[in-house]
Order: structure tokens, then sequence, then C-alpha cells
């Protein structure tokens, strides 16, 4: 009895805490504090993140390509982003003459204010979520959907056309996936009956035997979530779709002309924009803050939530160390051929299932029919594309 | 009629006022955005938080973007020689200071008349979505004929001619 | 100002002024279609205004009409839009005062 009161104690923990420093305040303040307290908190917790994550990544990426990855500030390098972020800090901000500077300036501050308005959704863990918003996930993706304005206001800005042509890629690129990201996530609302982000990971939170109910764990929902994760890898310009920020081609893209603490922005921007967006797929499709079998139900929700934004954060950089970069043609028909036809008809698939009720009935079909999409669409339609090597019409 | 209020329309107003005077088409374009938000802010005032963010998803996640693609597929980022001002400005000046005048002095006169129901209407997502396929399914089934009719002449009006020979 | 419904009333008559304004007054027909978005984001605010104040709101009449008229306007973005730069293509140009004639 007393470990079971110990382990939702611990479940709980920052509730409690917030409660509890709360609770030192006149009544009438204390639910502005409260909610004062969860915007320090996230605004604190996730740049930590960020700077630890950069570490993984350049170890990791590091470890991929054969070699050693920052080692020299602090044990094994992990004290690398406290150089990194000194550094940035105390280095020359850099307008170029000819650019906008109002426009310039903004650009940076607002979409990191965009992007930190995404986790007041989240629920990273039970009973902890900023606002439990009716419409969660509208407000989500329209958060999300302001970021592209900021991106497009920075390559404008800049007077430079490296800086003009990534925004233009980066925009034309973010568009195209969002509309993907949306159809995904929709048919996971048709199931849950709700927008509201913590009611999604309620109706995921039981268990058959052992076994939890997430969505990824059927047909629709694996096919969805696969379409997500390609969707969520475009929209934040992650490797393989990292074309807006091509070093070959285009110097940085549409962060050329930024320096100092302003690029520094854009990079936590765009790790921000990650730990977000994975934040919601774990809560779409892999049961938020729930436990994956119903034995491990004790260890907070919270470790639960983190562990998996942080695995999606390993698979984002395991997909950067292996895979190539597309061609903007490639990525375009990619995204309007192929996926967004097979989200589509996941959408339908999911209507099935919904209405064929229980048994094993709606398991057979909807495998069938996505799987035979897949291949009809994936494989044999692809088949006629060349996706072999660079042929050069005129460097030859 | 708050402080929020006031702060909110003025933002609102500004971003407009800005967006149709302004030189620079893109400026113009990134006031309308102002203008944009400071409107879906305004919605979630008056507790319509589904419009809200619907408007914010639409308006600055799709139509600022396609206004500011435009903008720079027709070359309108340089300045005209002529000037930003048509010929005829003041007609249509004066044509918008008398439709204000008529509109702010028929809403004057009239909001009196109108009862005034101040309590907050409990409506949630779940009630919009039953509306949505119950009362309003006729209209939401014509939204999607003409949706898919613009997305397909939207894109059939900008494609690129094929090259004819020119007489 | 009695009401707050009187307030975005105002609000939104002025600013479909302003949308008026700029689309009689300016030359590029980028900008008309700024103005004429304007107007109609007006008539949306008042929509919702009447929804919120009216005695009705359980029906969600306003409210639908706004969803749907921004759903709307969205399509009528894209169809302006694509229309420009189609009439830019044809006569290199997007200033409203020289596309005078009918034929291209």
């Amino acid at each position: 009895m007393a470990t079971s009161r110990l382990f939702t104690n611990l479940d709980q923990i920052f509730i409690l805490l917030r409660n509890w420093l709360v609770d030192f305040l006149p009544a009438a303040l204390r639910p502005a504090a409260g909610i004062v307290l969860g915007v320090i908190t996230i605004v604190c917790l996730f740049p930590g993140l960020f700077a630890l994550t950069t570490v993984f990544e350049r170890k990791g990426l590091g470890r991929i390509q054969n070699r050693l990855g920052p080692n020299r500030v602090g044990p094994f390098g992990f004290f690398q982003p406290v150089a990194d972020g000194i550094k940035s800090l105390t280095k020359e901000d850099i307008v170029p003459f000819s650019a906008n500077a109002v426009v310039h300036f903004l650009a940076p501050l607002s979409l990191v204010v965009a992007v930190f308005m995404e986790f007041a959704v989240l629920p990273m863990g039970r009973n902890m979520v900023l606002v439990d918003l009716n419409a969660g996930l509208l407000f989500f993706f329209s958060m999300s959907a302001s970021t592209e304005l900021s991106v497009f206001m920075a390559g404008w800005s800049s007077r430079n056309k490296y800086s003009l042509l990534g925004a233009m890629r980066a925009v034309a690129q973010m568009i195209s996936y969002e509309v993907v990201l949306l159809l995904s996530s929709v048919s996971v609302v048709m199931i849950a009956g709700s927008l509201s982000l913590p009611k999604i990971v309620d109706a995921q939170n039981s268990y058959t035997g052992i076994f939890p109910h997430w969505y990824i764990f059927t047909p629709w929902g694996l096919a969805g979530f696969v379409m997500y994760a390609i969707a969520a890898t475009a929209e934040t310009n992650r490797s393989p779709f990292d074309l807006p920020e091509g070093e070959s081609e285009l110097v940085a893209g549409y962060h050329t002309e930024y320096s100092g603490f302003k690029f520094a922005l854009f990079f936590l921007g765009e790790y921000l924009a990650m730990f977000a967006i994975s934040g919601l797929g774990t809560t779409l499709f892999l049961g938020g803050w729930s436990a994956p079998f119903s034995f491990l139900t004790f260890i907070p929700s919270w470790i639960w939530f983190f562990s998996k934004v942080m695995l999606s954060i390993f698979v984002f950089i395991w997909m950067r160390g292996t895979l190539p970069r597309l061609r903007q043609d490639q990525l375009m028909n990619f995204a309007w051929k192929f996926v967004l036809p097979f989200t589509l008809l996941n959408l339908f698939v999911t209507a099935l299932w919904r209405f064929m009720g229980d048994g094993w009935m709606r398991w057979v079909v909807c495998t069938v029919i996505l799987a035979a999409a897949y291949v009809l669409m994936g494989r044999l339609s692809m088949r006629n594309e060349h996706f072999g090597p660079r042929r050069y019409r005129y460097a030859e | 009629m708050n402080a929020l209020f006031y702060l909110l329309a003025a933002i609102t107003i500004c971003g407009g006022l800005a967006a149709v005077m302004l030189k620079h088409l893109v400026h113009c374009a990134l006031a309308t955005t102002v203008a944009f938000a400071g409107l879906a802010l305004l919605y979630l005032q008056l507790d319509a938080q589904f419009a809200g963010f619907a408007q914010i998803l639409v308006y600055i996640g799709a139509v600022a973007i396609l206004i500011v693609f435009a903008i720079l597929l027709t070359r309108g980022a340089d300045l005209p020689k002529e000037g930003v001002f048509s010929s005829t400005w003041f007609v249509g000046l004066v044509i918008a200071a008398g439709v204000f005048a008529v509109l702010a002095w028929a809403v004057l006169e009239s909001v009196r008349a109108l009862p005034q129901h101040n309590a907050v209407p409990a409506v949630t997502v779940h009630d919009i979505g039953n509306a949505l396929v119950g009362r309003y399914v006729l209209p939401l089934e014509i939204v999607a004929l003409l949706l898919t009719a613009a997305t397909i002449g939207a894109v059939i009006v900008a494609m690129h001619e094929k090259e004819r020979p020119k007489p | 100002m009695t009401t707050p419904l009187a307030g975005y009333l105002l609000v939104a008559a002025l600013l479909f002024a302003i949308g008026l304004a700029g689309a009689l007054v300016r030359r590029n027909a980028i900008l008309v279609l700024i103005g004429i978005e304007l107007m109609l984001n007006a008539a949306n605010l008042n929509l919702i205004a009447f929804w919120r104040y009216g005695p009705h709101p359980e029906f969600l009449t306003g409210m639908m009409f706004a969803i749907f008229s921004i759903a709307v306007a969205a399509a009528e973005a894209a169809v302006g839009l694509g229309l420009v730069i189609s009439i830019h293509r044809h006569t290199n140009t997007t200033d409203l005062d020289k596309m005078n004639r009918m034929k291209g």
C-alpha cells in the first residue's frame, strides 16, 4: 500500500511541487501563478534538452561516421553546448547592410515564440498539460503553420539569393508536407473522437493482457504513423529532406545571413520543433505517457513520455547519418504522388475500421487494403521513376 | 468592454491600415498577417476557440504564404515607378469613408434595439462536429466540392501554357 | 460605446472600410486581393460577434457561417492569386491601371 502511494506521488511529483509552491500565494493569484510556473518549466526544460540533444547528435553522428565527435570540453565532450552557447552569445551580431532590419530581427523571434506555444497543449505526463484545450490539436497545427511565415521573413529580409532560395524551398516543402501531417492526425481524431490531446492519450491508455491499445498497433495506425513520421521529418527540415539548408548548394539556406544569438535562436527553434513534433507523434500514435506493458505502469508517466520523445529524436539522428539527401523534384513528387494519396486512402480505411465493429474481420480487410495500396502505389508506380544516380545535362 | 478588447482592436486596425498604406508589397503582406492574428485573438476573446485557431491555420498558415509567393512570382517586390496609389485614389477614399460612416451610423442606431445575451455559450468542438455533419451537412458537402474545384481551377489557371507559335 | 457587441461591430466596420479603401486605392492587383481578404475577415468578425451575443448560440449559426466563410476565402485567395500570376505572365504587369484592354 505504502509503495503504491509512493509511486503515485512520484508520478505526480511535478504537480505536487507546483501546488506546494503556489500555496504560498494568496488564493486569488493561484491559477495564474500555476500557469506561470508551467510556462517557466517549459521554457527552461526544452532548451536544456536541446543542449543535451546537440551533444548526442554530434556524438551519434560521429559514431555512425566512424569518428569521435566532440571530446574536448568536459568529460567526453559533454560540456560542448556550454561552450557553443557562450560562443554564440559573445559573437558579433551582423546584419547585412541592405537587409530589412526590422523583419530580419523579428523572424527568429516569432519562430521561437510560435514553437514554444506548441508545447502548451502537449500532455507530458498524467495531468501534466499546461492547458487542456478543447481544440488542442488544431492549436498545435495552427502554431506550427505560423512558423512558415517566419522562415519566409528570414529568407526574404536577408537580401541574399541563397537565403531567399532556401526560404522558398523550405516554405514549399513545409506546406506540402503539412497537409500530410494534418491528414494522418485526422485518422486518430476519427477513432479517439476528440481534438483534445489528453483525451487522445486516455483513449489509448488501456491494456489487453499486457499489451497496450496504442494506435500504432492497428493497421491504419501503423500506416498513419509511417506517413506522420515522413511528414514530420520533412516539416522539421531534417535529413533526408533537408534541402532548404543543403550546404552543397545553398550555403546554409534561409539563415545564411544570421550570426550570433539570432542564429542560435534559429538553431533552437529547429530542435524545439523536432521535440514538439515528436511529442505530438508520441501522443497520437505511441500512447503518450502510457506505459508499453501493463506491468510497467508503476514507472512515472513523465519518464515514459520523455523516453518516447528521445527515442524518436534518436531515430531522427539515425536517419540523418544514414540517408542521402533527396532532390527537390523527388521531394515534391514523393509528397504529392505517394504520401498524400496514401494518407487519403488511410482516412478511408480508418473509417472502415471504425464502422466494421469488433472482430478479426476488420484487421484482415484493413491490412489487405493498405498492403495492396502500398504495393501498387509505392512499388509498381515508383518503378518507372528513375531514382538512379544523377544525370548531368549540362556539365558533361 | 475592457482593456484587452481595445488592445486587440488597435492591433487589428493598425495591421489593416499598414497593409493598405505601406509602399513595399512584402511589408503589406506581413502587416496583413498582423491583422489576421489580431482577428484570431478577437475570436478567442469572443469564446470562439475553433474559429480562432482555424483563422490562424488558414490565414497565417496558408493565405499569407500564398500572397507572399504570388508577390515574389510576379516580381512585386520591386517598387513601381509610378507610385503605389491608383490615379483615382481620392474617389476610392471618399467611397470607403462613406461606407464606414453609413455602417457606423447603422450600428450605433440599431444596437440599442438588439437584445444582449452575455452568457458565455458552452460550445465544444464536439458540438461543432455534430453540427457540421448534422444540421450543416449540405453546406459542408458544397464547400468540399468548391474546394476541389478551386484547387483544380487554380492549378489550371496558373499552369505554364504550352508554347505556341506567336502570330 | 454602449455594449460589447457595438464595439465589435464598429471594429468590423472600420476594418471593412480599410479593406475597401485598399481595394479601391492601390494599383497592384495583389494589394486589391489583400483588401478583399480584409473585407471578408471583417464580415467574419461580425458573424462571430452576432453568434456570441445573439439569442441562440447553441445553434452555432454565426460560427458555422464564419467557418465556411474561412474555407471559401482560402479557395478565393488561391484562385485570385492564380489569376494574378496568369495575367502577369501575359502582360508582364500587375498594375491594374495598365490592365485596361480585354485582349491580351
